[in-house]
């Protein structure tokens, strides 16, 4: 490289422990774990249930093995002692030990001749190594190092086989490597002594094409004018830039640290004419909050939002309540399992760092996955298969979550061919905090104190990267953007930063998410200053230079800002349980940016420039709305088997497999779980639970999407979004006038200009709606560039962008959680009503979409409307008039009657000939849009024949059908006076419902 | 009467410790939260509670096996000084992974010669699951069990699956009345048939907890601190409760038997 210059000064070699250190070892010896017979070889059987996916052959025969490979003075008895007593399990496993390369090792089960050995990439977390290594310590054994393998013996396959087997189903080459046949290690260590090098670079000089080569060579996804801009900075400073320098502005820029696409200047024209944004965000969203706030006056319960980790609203007399919903889209691409691992992780830490730290109390997490029946043929190259990424993804939130102990409670999947190669992944989490908590700041000469994980190569470039555009290629450039969690390290750090902070032992707190301890560090002393000492950062192994510490994105670590006199407190608490806690530096009063490797200045920035010296990004947005067309109709319509297809499509179909796997009821506060009505297995419309376990007060979580209405108007997408989340939210309980909404934009390539002008529109959306509704948005989040571009069999290039995706995600408060109500129907005799009014709104429909039919109106918010409604809805529910209540979403009337039956195991006799219908053109559409339109604010409830009077008057003024009653007996029947529309066994729809998802 | 105590034990990745800790104290005892760390140093602590606990959760990531370095950290460091405690007539309970820790110590159902007579292993189908169960009670021993004949519960695990090393072991728990707690149908039947999800995981003779020969050490793999509030009960909007959930039960047996 050009203009690139070293200077060696030779660092002291360090201490670090992480999976062993460097020095005397010890022989390596291997212990295999054997299932014994009659139980499952549950590895290999994980693997052969995925096979038919890659049409591998049937009669594939697979042994698993789990084994550890342990580095130490230890005699054979030791190990054995190790092997039999410690990690095999009794009655079900069986220990075999020998030193690694022994030749008992290779002897193939029967049926089975190839051994391809599974380890952990060096570096990436190996948890149960960890602990196994922590364990025999513990037991008074000389261990230096663990590392766990998992092996497979394999039945003959053609070689091209062997290979699909491996790459696919055996090892994810981001984080794993195979050994075929037998494993000999010489050693378990990693890492290498460092040897420091101050990289610099002569910027001053460079010309463009020099910028951009540095730009690109040092992945810092910066722009020519931002380092056209850094350049002038030098200039000015009068030296060259390190490379430590360069680094820390690029995180601090990047897309996804300072979203600068929608935080920045826009000029947006649309079919209403144009307007120009000097920071979009703020004008829109944002700004909806502040207006909404001034308004309510006294009555202001937001009390901060969008400028910590987490929007905070009130709760009760004592707590508010903290929200945030995060993506982590391109690791869960390359690793699923990792990917949504770390993006739970981090999540619960960007409310643990909101204010002086939230108590998670509930998890939210919601995926876009292509179908997972999708043939193997049909994918582009490059790609996972999507079944694997479900699994994997669904795997690495239920394991970070159940072990932090924090309920999973509200989620939903959407399934479009469109997210093959970017599959979305949003982890959400909500937590209490004391009101006196709710603001921080970070003070002059404080610490800066680190505490958990330790830092690794982890996740190096990962903010640099979530700013660019994946390809097939980068399952195999950016493996260092790819982590895995350990929850329980974050478990450890969550216990004691929470008494920490009711001790009152720190001044400020932050988590270290994307751009690792630079974005950290400098988002706290920005007002300050700081200075920090890389050399005494904690190291998983050695050889990290000081530019890698400083941005590395290892997990489970959280930043806070410590007064001297505290550290000694502090430090015990963390030690009592085992926490690793360091002092890194200090937020010393300079306004500048030091680092420093033992004596070296390797960084000197203002705050200044890092955090306002970036260029003005300006792009241009437009947007044209879709023609809107009358929905054709194919032929004569079977609506029941049209009902069955709704029930089956794979959003809407139950969820029950996702959903069992995690605990959504640790911590002791569910009140309304996931799945209800008399077999535990109708589908809730949100989650309730109180998170304050000696109080009756109740928070409600929902969520909206609804991707195909973007197709049409993405405006109506997001009203639509904001409304169904809101509705889910009012269903169970909750007051309208106390709902807090967050954004995630999960979009494509917005550089171009009409998929930001997509974007743009529906932020417009929301400003609009959120101040009518008075509902604030207290937080949010971007994803941009979500498009896969790849060269197809005819050598063209193509890309894949999904579909402009908007979460809204709600937390409702209910006042008394003994209000609440769920979606299953209860009494036969009862009554049935269709709240709110349907219009002609196939337009994006599930039934267009099972139907194949095009055309058709999307769903539009009317504002008045919805507040009238939620109101007149909550109030009944308060007043216990309503008995059983459900939103009309995916489907419409016809889903929602048939989920409200079968979750309750009554017959239903509904006349809908009195449903009022706007906007219908065609007499022969009225029924089908009665059945099957995606109309906003509406509810289908029951109620008790005693309240019918009480419950008509509550609802005046707002549109009310009675539609027909809860019958006993197993049959739905829908008619429009004496035509039949849809007739069915309730078992019937549940199974339609139930079987598509309802994997093994 | 003076509250007992409970010693809640708290270790990395033990999740479960506050709600129990709130069952306890609503059934009328005090509640302490102990790190190992601190119980290893200096197990005088003990001494001071009538009542150790073990909570659910995920102890050292259940890494390895479940509840296996926690029981092996137990076992090494602290099996003398839970005896003693068992001798001097005080109560253990395991929740969960606290069932998985008292059968991997041998603390429930001692090793002999032949090692570990049970362990809790991987449910059939290779899942972690929530779900409720039916459960059976046989307060013939146990005291946490005491006239409770049938009770619905939630689960929460991956590893919950009791087997016994042979037959032997299973006829001699059943005959002495160990066999506390085990899965059945809501009318309370069960059998050699019984499957998913009435026995959510597989577990040998629908085996959901077991207490010691003394009765007084009791493991469950079902949460009973899940179900202490009527609005815990997954149909509560439809089928009415009484003022507090069916698990309040255990708490207060083992808060009573100190009256």
């Amino acid at each position: 490289m050009f203009g690139v210059s070293n200077s060696t000064v030779s660092s002291s070699a360090r201490e670090s422990d992480g999976a062993g250190s460097v020095g005397s070892a010890g022989e390596i010896w291997q212990i295999d774990l054997l299932t014994s017979s009659g139980f499952p070889d549950r590895l290999a059987d994980e693997v052969l249930a995925d096979a038919p996916d890659f049409r591998l052959p049937a009669n594939l025969t697979i042994t698993a093995v789990r084994s550890f490979l342990i580095q130490g003075e230890l005699s054979r008895t030791d190990v054995e002692q190790i092997g039999n007593h410690f990690l095999a399990e009794p009655v079900v496993e069986q220990a075999v030990v020998a030193k690694n390369g022994d030749a008992i090792f290779d002897s193939a089960p029967a049926g089975t001749s190839t051994l391809i050995n599974v380890l952990p990439l060096p570096g990436v977390t190996d948890a149960e190594a960890e602990s196994a290594l922590m364990a025999i310590r513990h037991l008074g054994f000389a261990v230096t190092a663990v590392r766990t393998v998992r092996k497979y013996w394999i039945s003959k396959l053609a070689e091209a086989d062997l290979k699909l087997l491996c790459d696919k189903l055996l090892c994810n080459e981001s984080i794993e490597t195979i050994v075929q046949g037998p494993l000999k290690l010489d050693t378990l260590f990693l890492g290498r002594e460092y040897e420091f090098n101050k990289q610099t670079f002569a910027i001053r000089e460079a010309n463009d094409e020099q910028l951009a080569q540095v730009s690109k060579d040092w992945q810092l996804s910066l722009s020519l004018i931002e380092m056209q801009t850094i350049q002038a900075h030098f200039n000015t400073l009068g030296r060259d830039a390190t490379d430590i320098e360069l680094e820390t502005v690029a995180q601090t820029w990047s897309e996804h640290c300072s979203h600068k696409t929608l935080a920045g200047r826009i000029s947006y024209t649309d079919e209403n004419g144009k307007r120009d944004y000097e920071c979009m965000l703020k004008e829109t969203i944002f700004a909806a909050t502040m207006q909404i706030r001034a308004d309510l006056g006294d009555k202001d319960w937001c009390v901060s939002v969008f400028k910590d980790n987490a929007g905070i609203v009130r709760f009760d007399e004592k707590n508010n309540v903290a929200f945030k919903v995060e993506t982590h889209n391109r690791p869960s691409a390359l690793e699923p399992y990792g990917g949504a691992n770390t993006g739970i992780g981090g999540v619960i830490r960007d409310t643990l760092g909101t204010g002086m730290g939230a108590k998670p109390v509930c998890n939210t997490d919601v995926f876009c996955f292509a179908p997972p029946e999708t043939p193997i043929e049909d994918l582009p190259p490059g790609v996972m298969h999507p079944r694997q990424i479900v699994k994997g993804v669904v795997a690495g939130v239920r394991d970070y979550g159940n072990r932090m102990g924090i309920p999973t409670v509200n989620g939903a999947v959407y399934f479009d061919p469109r997210y093959v190669g970017n599959p979305l992944v949003f982890c959400g989490n909500v937590g209490v905090l004391p009101q006196e908590m709710s603001f921080k700041e970070a003070r002059p000469n404080d610490f800066i104190v680190s505490i958990g994980g330790k830092t690794g190569r982890d996740g190096i470039h990962g903010a640099t990267f979530s700013s660019a555009e994946l390809t097939e290629s980068s399952d195999i450039t950016s493996g260092g953007a790819v982590q895995i969690g350990n929850a329980i390290t974050e478990k450890m750090l969550m216990d004691v930063m929470l008494k920490a902070r009711d001790m009152n032992l720190y001044s400020a707190v932050t988590d270290c998410g994307a751009g690792g301890y630079s974005s950290a560090v400098g988002e706290m002393g920005e007002e300050i200053g700081a200075e920090v000492w890389l050399d005494k950062v904690p190291l998983k192994y050695e050889g990290l230079s000081y530019t890698e510490i400083w941005i590395s994105e290892a997990q489970e670590r959280m930043v806070f800002s410590v007064p001297e006199e505290n550290w000694p407190a502090f430090e015990k608490l963390c030690a009592d349980e085992s926490v690793e806690a360091s002092v890194l530096g200090r937020f010393t009063p300079t306004k500048n940016l030091t680092l420093k490797y033992g004596d070296e200045v390797v960084c000197e920035m203002s705050m200044a420039f890092l955090h306002d010296g970036r260029p003005p990004v300006v792009r241009a947005a437009t947007y044209t709305p879709a023609v809107q067309t009358e929905v054709s109709v194919n032929g004569m319509q079977d609506y029941t088997e049209n009902l069955k297809s709704v029930l089956s499509a794979l959003n809407v179909a139950s969820k029950h497999w996702i959903i069992r796997q995690y605990d959504h009821e640790v911590q002791g506060g569910s009140v309304i779980k996931p799945l209800v009505g008399v077999q535990n297995d109708g589908p809730g419309d949100a989650a309730v639970v109180r998170p304050v376990l000696d109080s009756r007060r109740g928070l409600a979580v929902s969520c909206g999407m609804n991707p195909h209405y973007g197709e049409l108007d993405t405006y109506h997408m997001a009203t639509s979004a904001i409304d169904e989340a809101m509705r889910n939210c009012v269903a169970v309980g909750a007051d309208p006038k106390q709902i807090a909404l967050l954004d995630n934009f999960c979009w494509g390539y917005t550089d171009r200009p009409e998929t930001l002008g997509s974007l743009v529109r529906a932020a417009i959306a929301c400003q609009d709606l959120s101040i009518k509704l008075q509902a604030p948005f207290i937080s949010g989040k971007d994803s941009l560039h979500n498009e896969f571009s790849y060269t197809d069999d005819t050598g063209q290039r193509q890309t894949i962008s999904i579909p402009a995706t908007l979460l809204i995600s709600a937390m409702g408060q209910v006042p008394d959680v003994a209000n609440c109500v769920t979606m299953d129907l209860k009494a036969s005799g009862n009554l049935i009503y269709q709240i709110g009014s349907t219009g002609n709104h196939l337009g994006g429909s599930h039934w267009g979409l099972v139907t194949g039919s095009s055309g058709g109106h999307v769903p539009t918010v009317d504002a008045d409307v919805a507040i009238a409604t939620f109101g007149a809805v909550f109030e009944s529910i308060s007043s216990g008039l309503i008995r059983s209540c459900h939103d009309l979403s995916e489907g419409g009337f016809a889903v929602a009657l048939a989920e409200m039956a079968f979750a309750g195991g009554f017959g239903v006799n509904v006349d809908v000939s009195f449903v009022e219908v706007s906007g219908v053109v065609d007499e022969d559409k009225l029924d089908l849009a009665i059945l099957f339109s995606e109309s906003n604010t509406r509810f289908l409830v029951e109620v008790e024949p005693k309240n019918q009077a009480a419950f008509e008057a509550a609802l005046a003024g707002v549109a009310l059908t009675q539609v027909g009653t809860v019958v006993d007996g197993d049959r739905l029947v829908i008619r429009s006076d004496d035509q039949i529309l849809i007739e069915s066994p309730i078992g019937d729809l549940k199974s339609a419902w139930q079987n598509p998802l309802d994997w093994s | 009467m003076t509250k007992p105590k409970v010693l809640i034990l708290r270790a990395p990745g033990t999740n479960c410790d506050q709600e129990t800790g709130f069952a306890f104290e609503k059934a009328g005892a005090v509640a302490t939260y102990v790190h190992i760390n601190q119980l290893m140093e200096d197990t005088s602590v003990l001494a001071d509670s009538q009542i150790l606990c073990l909570p659910g959760g995920f102890s050292y990531g259940d890494d390895i096996a479940a509840g296996r370095v926690l029981a092996s950290q137990m076992q090494s460091k602290l099996a003398g000084a839970i005896a003693e405690f068992h001798d001097a007539g005080k109560l253990v309970l395991g929740i969960c992974n606290g069932f998985q820790i008292l059968i991997k110590t041998g603390f429930l159902l001692p090793a002999d010669d032949a090692g570990l007579p049970a362990t809790l292993t991987w449910n059939n189908h290779g899942r972690f699951i929530d779900t409720w169960v039916n459960l059976k009670a046989d307060d013939d021993k146990c005291v946490f069990l005491k006239d409770i004949d049938q009770i619905y519960l939630p689960i929460a695990h991956a590893e919950g699956k009791f087997v016994a090393r042979d037959e032997s072991v299973l006829a001699d728990l059943k005959s002495n009345h160990q066999l506390a707690l085990t899965y059945c149908r809501a009318d309370g039947s069960n059998g050699a048939d019984l499957s998913f999800p009435d026995n959510p995981n597989g577990s040998t003779a629908n085996i959901a907890g077991v207490c010691s020969d003394s009765g007084r050490i009791f493991g469950l793999m079902p949460h009973p601190e899940r179900f202490i509030d009527p609005t815990h009960h997954p149909r509560w909007t439809r089928e009415p409760q009484g003022d507090q959930g069916q698990g309040m039960k255990l708490f207060r047996n083992a808060v009573e038997f100190f009256g």
